[in-house]
């Protein structure tokens, strides 16, 4: 086709053009063998280990987390299993003064970003301690209005910016957040302010119940940021060395002043939405499942350490160990935070002092509370 | 001191707090160059630059987060909503998220923005552009809502709200902002948040307003003064806390009260005002506590707001039912 000498402008073609270029980035097979030596990140041996550690954890967290839940000792709480990749190697290539704005599923992310397990537990339980993040841990809280974190993402970036710090402000969302008003906006805003963020849509699939295909016309999500004018990338998110790499370029770019990216990271949930009663066999199929378990994260990162004789099963079963340890003292932990009261929350509503309607019924709250 | 509108006054105040603290950012739909389409930022990014001053894509959430997002970065954004009836667009980021930061973070983190807006009736504008839509806000803990009425308080309660360190949403009335000068210091002052104004002194009946209302309950008051009622006009001025004490003391004093907003009459102000007169001092009552209110539609087009938005004659007739009681 002559571009030149073509005086009609065929929108579907260019449509077509530009969605055929997103094909999806990838390093590391389902087999565990890099397939894009080019593309290797060269992490070494210590990172390799530290990075599957933290999948390892990550999962038995999960398992736990479930069945607390279903003991009915964990509150709230969004299924992360078959998001390892997409979430713990798109942190790992952050640093610690990098700041993120999670989604109620990256619990994990903002873990090891710094936040104590027993908070992680503590906000599943609905106790407001789990949100007072410690200092010098740059995370909010999980955010529950889907695609909000996006537009905040923009303005700490712009921050970041303004302060002149090398350091960037990274956001999650699922395939059902960017159809929000609130992504494209985000995007939108980080583009024209030319700010350090990174926005990372994990594509699990389904939005609770909606498939990816009903969400939007759209054959990649990644695409959204070519109508934001920035970089957008789709990832193998059961990748995690293609995730890693995605976002590592990202954070330079970022870094370097080159504004903000867009990484969709394809995934799968193999849990149900939340555990408030979801049932994923009404809209998926047994066979779904089994064909993207074949694409597992950990099960092909696990190969490509084996045989790099950097893993083995007594350090997949320490690693279980530790986890299933630290996560028993933390639930002692959680269990031991004093219970909260309505006037704590009270106090917690303004910085300084509060308005006179509050303080008139604080002070009714103080007297029942002492009873 | 210089003679100043309350547009100019709200420019003065944003000049005062740009130079005051570094960290105070302007930002909005054209602000910059333009200096807002109603002036309220004239100069200011001349003066100031670009970095300090500055304009946003047009999406009114995105502004939202953008604020948030700078707060927790340690500044104190003010940015400007173009008109209050754009508001539906960035509830979420108001409700949602603003008035939450310090509740959700367990006060870890707080967000020191105030929202300037445009707002009310009078001016002929197309739709949305002049609902009172205050109550959404007095609505949601977590907020404080600033209503000024005169240009003198609108400098230093603007100054006392971009220096709080909770989001305050500040609210300027279209049709106050041209229609009169007074003298405002040059200089630096502070108002204090949720403390009223009692605007003029009476003893047989209280009027309570906010905003443009405040002019036609004195107007009011003037013509009842003539027919030989002394009337005491409260500016609420802040609507979120609203001034329990001086609304009470009022009361008490003349025995008899009213409630006037611009709004419609559902779910207002008014009915908070009157909720409290009546918890505090009912026994201080002589008469029954009436509103002035708006009808309980949209708010109308343009051909019918002369009608459809409550004056000073409504004022009058609801006060004197309420005085000959």
């Amino acid at each position: 086709m002559s571009k030149k000498n073509n005086n009609m402008f065929d929108p579907k073609q260019t449509l077509v053009e530009i969605e055929e270029k997103f094909e999806m980035f990838q390093i590391l097979n389902e087999d565990g063998e890099i397939v894009n030596e080019q593309a290797d990140p060269k992490l070494s041996d210590e990172e390799l280990v530290e990075l599957m550690t933290r999948m390892v954890y990550t999962r038995i967290l999960d398992q736990r987390s479930i069945s607390l839940n279903r003991q009915g000792r964990l509150g709230f709480y969004a299924p992360t299993a078959g998001q390892e990749a997409s979430q713990l190697a798109s942190h790992f290539a952050l640093e610690k003064e990098d700041w993120i704005l999670p989604g109620y599923r990256d619990v994990p992310q903002i873990v090891w970003h710094g936040l104590p397990l027993e908070k992680a537990f503590l906000f599943s339980r609905g106790h407001f301690v789990g949100n007072q993040v410690p200092e010098g841990v740059n995370v909010l809280a999980p955010q529950i209005i889907i695609g909000a974190q996006y537009i905040q993402t923009a303005g700490v970036a712009l921050g970041l910016q303004k302060r002149g710090k090398k350091a960037v402000a990274v956001t999650y969302t699922g395939d059902g957040g960017s159809s929000q008003g609130d992504f494209y906006e985000g995007i939108n805003f980080a583009g024209a302010f030319k700010s350090p963020a990174i926005f990372i849509v994990q594509n699990n699939q389904f939005a609770i119940s909606t498939p990816r295909e009903s969400q939007t016309a759209a054959k990649t999500l990644a695409q959204k940021g070519v109508a934001a004018g920035i970089p957008s990338i789709l990832v193998d998110g059961m990748d995690a060395l293609a995730v890693y790499v995605a976002t590592r370029d990202a954070r330079e770019r970022a870094v370097n002043g080159e504004g903000p990216t867009l990484i969709e990271t394809m995934c799968y949930r193999y849990g149900p939405h939340t555990m408030a009663g979801d049932d994923p066999t009404r809209y998926r199929t047994s066979d779904k499942d089994s064909e993207w378990a074949l694409k597992d994260p950990l099960v092909r990162f696990r190969k490509y350490l084996e045989a790099k004789g950097l893993w083995d099963e007594a350090k997949e079963e320490s690693v279980i160990e530790r986890a299933k340890e630290e996560i028993k003292e933390a639930i002692k932990k959680a269990d031991a935070t004093p219970k909260q009261t309505v006037t704590q929350l009270m106090d917690n509503m303004y910085k300084g002092e509060m308005p006179s309607n509050l303080k008139e019924q604080y002070e009714i709250y103080k007297e029942k509370e002492s009873k | 001191m210089a003679q100043m509108t309350m547009i100019q006054a709200i420019t003065d105040a944003l000049r005062v707090e740009l130079k005051n603290d570094e960290n105070v950012l302007v930002f909005g739909e054209d602000i910059g160059v333009n200096g807002g389409v109603f002036r309220a930022t004239e100069g200011l990014q001349k003066e100031f630059g670009v970095d300090r001053v500055f304009d946003t894509p047009l999406a009114e959430s995105g502004i939202g987060g953008l604020a948030i997002g700078l707060s927790l970065q340690g500044y104190r954004p003010v940015p400007e909503i173009q008109f209050f009836g754009f508001v539906y667009e960035v509830m979420d980021s108001i409700s949602g998220q603003l008035a939450r930061m310090s509740y959700r973070s367990g006060g870890v983190y707080n967000a020191p923005v105030t929202i300037r807006s445009p707002f009310g009736g009078g001016v002929h504008t197309p739709e949305m552009h002049s609902d009172s839509l205050e109550s959404l806000m007095t609505a949601q803990p977590g907020l404080t809502v600033v209503v000024p009425s005169t240009p003198y308080d609108a400098k230093g309660l603007l100054i006392s709200s971009i220096r709080n360190d909770n989001p305050v949403i500040f609210l300027e009335h279209l049709k106050l902002y041209r229609s009169f000068r007074e003298e405002v210091p040059e200089e630096a002052y502070t108002i204090p948040l949720g403390k009223a104004d009692v605007k003029r002194e009476g003893k047989d009946l209280t009027i309570i307003a906010y905003g443009l209302m405040v002019h036609e309950s004195l107007k009011a008051a003037e013509e009842l003064e003539k027919e030989g009622h002394s009337v005491e006009v409260i500016d609420l001025r802040t609507i979120q806390p609203l001034d329990i004490e001086t609304i009470i003391a009022s009361v008490e004093k003349t025995g008899r009260a009213i409630v006037v907003q611009e709004a419609q009459k559902q779910a207002g102000i008014a009915a908070n005002v009157v909720a409290e007169i009546t918890e505090r001092a009912i026994l201080s009552l002589e008469a029954p506590v009436l509103r002035v209110a708006a009808p309980d539609t949209v708010y109308p087009f343009p051909q019918a707001e002369g009608v459809w938005l409550p004056n000073f004659k409504d004022v009058m007739e609801t006060a004197k039912k309420v005085l000959t009681f």
